[in-house]
């Protein structure tokens, strides 16, 4: 129905109809517009979760703070919307959990959409019109906004960097083009989905079994097969398919999430394994040796520089005479694993006092360590006056391991890991 | 009414603009929209962000998927039809095709989403970060593969058993 609008002139360099730009070359006979709607169904409400945690895991840095913002201080779109809560305390571990495991388990929809539409990869003519030239570009941007943010992400769970750029900000502005290609396809698209579904049903090509299973009705879209081969499998088959992918791959990326007895489902993810029973037996996101921290760093001339209204300096039998609070506080990763340690320590307020500072200063907290992006982190006001925020000096009734940050580190509920500083040299309180 | 609704009367308002630009004026006003937030956010990307890099595997993401990935399964998908096409009739007449693709496919996505990990590629960095060696997956991944299999091997025994004529007694 398009005779309204003038072809483009045929392009010099237009494809012949051959191979892949010939109709009859794509013959499945389950694509067509009901099967893209439905997928599309699917996939939307994670991707919108997806979305959703993964901006809120960006306010969980409080990022307006010191040098915290995970894209880089200053930059566009860098959104902070409130300050980080400081409870319940599983708040950053259960958005990041959702974040990390609504976006794997989109991988099988995702691709499965993609092989549903890919005819239209190859349509002719390649550009009908202005409008369908404008599409055709934002569809790009969909197609490899949504490849680019699933499979950095991904990659970056399992510490793999094969590229040049740094990897948070790459991911969070290519959301940003993946979302707004997708907010147009979904405005474009709902009519077509809306036909689809008025004209097969919604759920009734799911009663077809394979004999039963015939091409959809001819569609503007496309991506109907003119010369369809036999089936050789029903839509309900591929939907359950697609769907056990789905669910497998989130319940066994789940277990790093919930962790306890739940962590060996996990068994292909990064934190997947049990390191044991003792105190010091959970898991490590960076270790002592990798961040350069020497053993006669942390040893006996070891001090923390404390600062606010007054300087001091305090050794490790210093902070242990101070009164001492033990709380059950997760500690969770940006990279979507958890686990909940009981810790004991000096509350981060009663530190406050020390120093001379009174309510309503922030805290700036530096490592041993000497490079890395989060060698320093700054807690907001709020974070500091809860009374569970802690500079830890044991775990789980022991002494922290070096890998855990000995001589003492940073634990605060719902904040994320990489904030809760290792290897602690110096606290600043200031005032905002 | 939808955004993207293609219905033409020439009493409409914007029949001027459809039959020059080829859809309506929301499907105008929001492409431009879309597509200049996303001008903006590129710009942001080029501010110092290794911006090649960025555009690189950006576009090498569709090509790879669309032009390598796709095309690839789908050549081993007809390998796997045109290996497994039964002569009609008898007990073949269940085709095994299906009990191929569906453990390959959950397979293949374990090892898509896990591969650095499977291949040990990011080993260094795994070491630094968690105190141990990746050395595990490879196995756990074969042995997932193996189960998979095992159990579609399985349904397609029983599957098999259950069509096969009586045999006569005796």
């Amino acid at each position: 129905m398009r005779k309204g609008a003038p072809r483009l002139p045929a392009l010099p360099l237009a494809p012949p109809r051959i191979g892949p730009f010939r109709r009859e070359f794509w013959r499945s006979p389950l694509r067509g517009p009901w099967l893209s709607s439905v997928l599309g169904s699917a996939l939307l409400p994670l991707i919108v979760l997806c979305a959703v945690t993964g901006f809120l895991s960006h306010i969980a840095y409080d990022p307006a703070l010191g040098s915290n913002s995970p894209i880089g201080r200053g930059r566009g779109l860098d959104l902070h919307l409130f300050s980080w809560p400081t409870s319940p305390a599983w708040l950053f571990a259960a958005v990041q959990g959702v974040h990390i495991v609504s976006g794997i388990a989109a991988v099988p929809i995702l691709l499965a959409k993609l092989w549903s539409v890919i005819p239209k990869l190859f349509e002719h003519p390649p550009l009908r019109s202005l409008a369908h030239a404008l599409e055709r570009a934002s569809l790009a941007l969909l197609v490899g906004g949504s490849l680019f943010v699933f499979f950095t992400g991904i990659l970056n769970i399992e510490l793999y960097y094969p590229w040049k750029f740094s990897f948070v900000p790459a991911h969070y502005y290519a959301a940003f083009i993946f979302l707004a290609a997708l907010a147009l396809h979904v405005g474009l698209k709902l009519p077509v989905m809306r036909r689809a579904f008025r004209s097969t049903g919604i759920l009734r090509p799911l009663r077809d079994d394979l004999a039963h299973t015939t091409p959809e009705p001819p569609d503007t879209s496309d991506t109907v097969a003119i010369d369809p081969a036999p089936p050789t499998m029903s839509r309900r088959a591929l939907l359950g398919w697609i769907g056990v992918a789905s669910v497998g791959l989130a319940v066994t990326t789940a277990g790093q999430v919930a962790g306890g007895p739940l962590r060996p489902l996990a068994f292909l993810a990064p934190h997947g394994r049990s390191l044991g029973n003792g105190p010091n037996d959970f898991q490590v996101n960076k270790t002592a040796a990798s961040r350069g921290i020497k053993l006669a760093d942390t040893g006996p001339r070891w001090r923390l520089k404390l600062s606010g209204a007054r300087d001091l300096r305090l050794s490790r039998d210093h902070l242990l005479a101070l009164p001492q609070h033990t709380e059950s506080l997760p500690i969770a990763c940006v990279e979507g694993w958890s686990t909940t340690q009981s810790w004991t320590g000096v509350r981060l307020r009663d530190l406050a006092r020390l120093a001379g500072a009174s309510d309503g200063h922030e805290l700036f907290v530096e490592s041993l360590q000497k490079g890395g992006a989060f060698r320093t982190a700054t807690l907001s006001t709020g974070q500091v006056a809860d009374a569970r925020s802690l500079l830890a000096l044991k775990v789980n009734g022991a002494d922290l391991s070096h890998d855990h940050g000995y001589p003492a580190r940073i634990i605060v509920p719902a904040l994320p890991g990489v904030l809760c500083t290792k290897w602690v040299s110096a606290m600043k309180f200031t005032r905002t | 009414m939808g955004i993207g609704d293609e219905v033409h009367s020439d009493m409409r308002p914007g029949a001027r603009l459809r039959s020059r630009y080829g859809a309506g004026p929301l499907h105008l006003l929001a492409t431009i929209a879309s597509l200049a937030f996303s001008g903006y956010v590129i710009g942001q990307v080029f501010d110092g962000l290794f911006p090649w890099n960025f555009v690189l595997w950006f576009a090498g993401a569709i090509v790879a998927h669309d032009l390598i990935a796709l095309p690839l399964y789908t050549v081993l998908d007809r390998l796997a039809q045109r290996g497994t096409k039964a002569p009609h009739g008898g007990r073949r007449s269940i085709s095994a095709l299906n009990h191929l693709r569906v453990p390959a496919a959950l397979s293949g996505i374990l090892f898509v989403v896990w591969f650095p990990l499977i291949l040990r590629l990011s080993e260094r960095r795994y070491l630094a970060a968690t105190g141990q060696t990746a050395n595990a997956y490879l196995g756990r991944w074969l042995l997932a593969t193996a189960v998979l299999f095992a159990c579609s091997g399985l349904a397609y025994a029983l599957r098999l058993r259950a069509v096969r004529p009586m045999r006569p007694k005796g």
